[in-house]
């Protein structure tokens, strides 16, 4: 009842290093020290995933005409904030991080507590149909956010809501990955007693979420809260048919550049960079604990 | 257990001093100790009432969203897919029974759609999860700032499906485009990567293998960590080398993730939508000139939203769905058939 316990599975899945022990035969294959090789592999692997962002950065510096000529640059320019403005001003950048921030922001909160009750009452609380309720949860993954977007856009047409944000944020107000996300985690950091414990001394069910549930939840709700975030920013399909350039997100505006609304390749490439930069940032200051919650999310095979 | 007593004693002060250092104290100290059941009968009730009713209160939200926004629609998808429902004239719907699916049925863009979106998801998945796994045994050894390492492959996932888009269209272009440029470098012809059939269809796989192989690679690596080390330890001792070990021990061990992350990916490459839509350009929905790499997504979109016939796409985007059950049908026997055979 410690609460070594209850951080336990978080920090494993997090500094990935749960087994330190030398193996004990001569090349048993786990844990070995990398060799040259393996950091060579690797370094390229590497290259491979940063080379774009970076190439982006380069681009996004340099002028719509220099980008058409061969080769192509490999340093940056001195245009970096011009193409930044104008795609902050022009492409309507400024007000997609801003109305982004706004839906991403809401998304995550309402995901964040509703999957972490819906996640206990999974993992802890005994009730009818429980089993075939999870299983009916993890199945809705299953279906493609195709079959749901022409009534969705009739409905919303029809509510005069066209345009409006609160479009792409109802839809997605409560997650079944995080509901199945917080049930995993939920099953093996929450000890059973503790509940029972406050149980007895006449708790009602809100009261044990607030002071027994919340405070056990919180590590993976915290690194829930990321992945629903990175998430909720790069949603495309509804928002693109949901909102238009009047009132876009993040991947509207982009969109809209892609299709030849500010017809400037640099200017496209700043976008991509400004629209890009939150989430880099964001990987920056928790990368780990982002890495932590995809792996911890992965055991459940 | 000791500070039960107490709280139930004094609960005004453990109250003050309990909540966020240990949370079983708080809640029992919160708790006030007031209501054992049975005290009155009306507490009583109540309580049990609470007991029964909150499970299904707490799960609520979830089946509401769900309910409105993905179940109910997806049964009116179906409704509208046997109506005429134009985006002009949307009073105006009249029954049409099948006829929007047997349209589909003997139109040639919806079979070439059907071909691309299974061409481009192999292309997509199978080195995909082939380099996830390679990659994941690597990040698997005792490495130098792990941490790091596995971030930066994780980056590519911070990148939208727009974002990466556009850089690599810039990336792919015909005269000026980097790879074009460095393909010269070592005595290969430039491509043209938008026109052309295969190359058309590689480069936007290479959208999605860029975003999507750190990711898999984590998944795998998670799973490679929870593989017992006498496992490898026993086929040491039998002689087994390095890879010996990796085919023989990691690869059987890694069958259930294995299993998850296709179905994970099959369901993705389904319904495989940005990234050949703005790899297009300005008449992205088409999917090329010659309609090279039209996903069923995007003829969908481009039916439903270009054309304006969304009966039309109501009937794409059921067809996607039985598609899709029949992949996971055909999956699950085949993980059936795999394991009774090991």
């Amino acid at each position: 009842m410690s609460t070594h316990e209850l951080t336990a599975p978080q920090s494993k899945a997090g500094s990935g290093r749960p087994r330190r022990e030398r193996p004990r035969v001569m090349g048993a294959g786990k844990q070995l020290h990398a060799g040259p090789l393996t950091y060579v592999i690797l370094s390229v692997f590497a290259l491979v995933s940063l080379a774009p962002l970076v190439w982006t950065a380069i681009a996004a510096s340099r002028t719509d005409r220099r980008l058409a000529e061969t080769p192509p640059p490999l340093w940056f320019g001195g245009n970096l904030f011009k193409n930044m403005d104008r795609a902050w001003e022009e492409a309507g950048l400024g007000k997609a991080m801003f109305n982004t921030m706004f839906v991403a922001g809401t998304i995550t909160v309402s995901t964040v507590l509703f999957a972490t009750l819906a996640g206990f009452a999974f993992a802890k609380l005994r009730f009818r149909f429980s089993g075939l309720l999870l299983l009916l949860t993890i199945g809705t993954m299953m279906i493609p956010p195709q079959l749901a977007v022409v009534p969705l856009y009739l409905w919303m047409a029809d509510l005069g809501w066209s345009n409006q944000l609160q479009t792409v944020i109802l839809p997605t107000l409560c997650t079944a990955f995080g509901t199945f996300f917080m049930r995993q985690y939920l099953v093996q950091a929450l000890p059973s007693e503790l509940i029972e414990a406050a149980r007895v001394d006449g708790a009602s069910s809100l009261r044990v979420v607030w002071h027994v549930v919340f405070p056990a939840a919180r590590p993976a709700m915290a690194v829930l809260g990321l992945l629903t975030f990175v998430f909720a920013w790069n949603d495309f399909l509804w928002p693109i048919i949901a909102l238009n350039q009047e009132n876009p997100t993040v991947q509207v505006a982009l969109n809209s550049l892609g299709t030849g609304y500010v017809p400037d390749q640099a200017v496209i490439m700043a976008g991509a960079l400004l629209g890009t930069l939150p989430l880099l940032i964001a990987f920056l200051l928790f990368g780990k604990q982002i890495v932590g919650g995809i792996m911890q999310g992965a055991i459940k095979g | 257990m000791s500070s039960s007593k107490e709280a139930l004693a004094h609960p005004a002060s453990s109250a003050d001093a309990a909540p966020g250092d240990q949370p079983g104290a708080a809640g029992r100290a919160n708790g006030r100790g007031t209501a054992p059941p049975g005290s009155s009968s009306w507490r009583s009730r109540l309580y049990r009432w609470d007991m029964k009713a909150s499970p299904y209160a707490f799960i609520a939200p979830f089946f509401i969203v769900f309910g409105a926004f993905s179940l109910v629609p997806l049964l009116y998808t179906a409704w509208y897919s046997l109506h005429n429902v134009q985006l002009a004239n949307l009073d105006g719907q009249t029954w049409t029974g099948l006829d929007n699916y047997k349209n589909l049925l003997s139109s040639d863009f919806f079979w070439n759609a059907l071909w691309n979106t299974f061409t481009i998801g192999v292309i997509s998945t199978v080195p995909q999860l082939l380099m996830a796994i390679g990659l994941a045994h690597l990040l698997n050894y005792k490495l130098r700032g792990s941490t790091v390492w596995r971030v930066v492959m994780l980056t590519p996932y911070a990148t939208s499906v727009a974002a990466a888009t556009l850089v690599f269209v810039l990336l792919y272009s015909w005269d000026g485009g980097m790879i074009n440029w460095l393909l010269e470098f070592v005595g290969i012809d430039p491509v043209n990567w938008r026109e052309s059939d295969w190359g058309s269809q590689f480069a936007v796989s290479s959208i999605v293998i860029w975003r999507w192989t750190g990711y898999n690679a984590l998944i795998y690596l998670a799973a490679m960590q929870a593989i017992p080390a006498d496992l490898y330890e026993s086929a040491a001792i039998d002689g087994a080398n390095r890879w010996q070990q990796f085919i023989h021990v990691t690869i059987p061990q890694l069958r259930p993730t294995i299993l998850f992350t296709v179905v994970v990916s099959t369901i993705g490459a389904t319904q495989l939508f940005g990234e050949p839509l703005l790899f297009g350009g300005v008449s992205g929905s088409k999917g090329g000139s010659g309609h090279q790499y039209q996903t069923l997504g995007l003829y969908m979109y481009d039916q439903g939203w270009i054309i304006g016939n969304l009966g039309k796409a109501s009937a794409i985007a059921w067809s996607m769905f039985l598609i899709l059950l029949i992949v996971a049908v055909i999956q699950l026997l085949v993980s059936r058939r795999l394991r009774k055979s090991q």
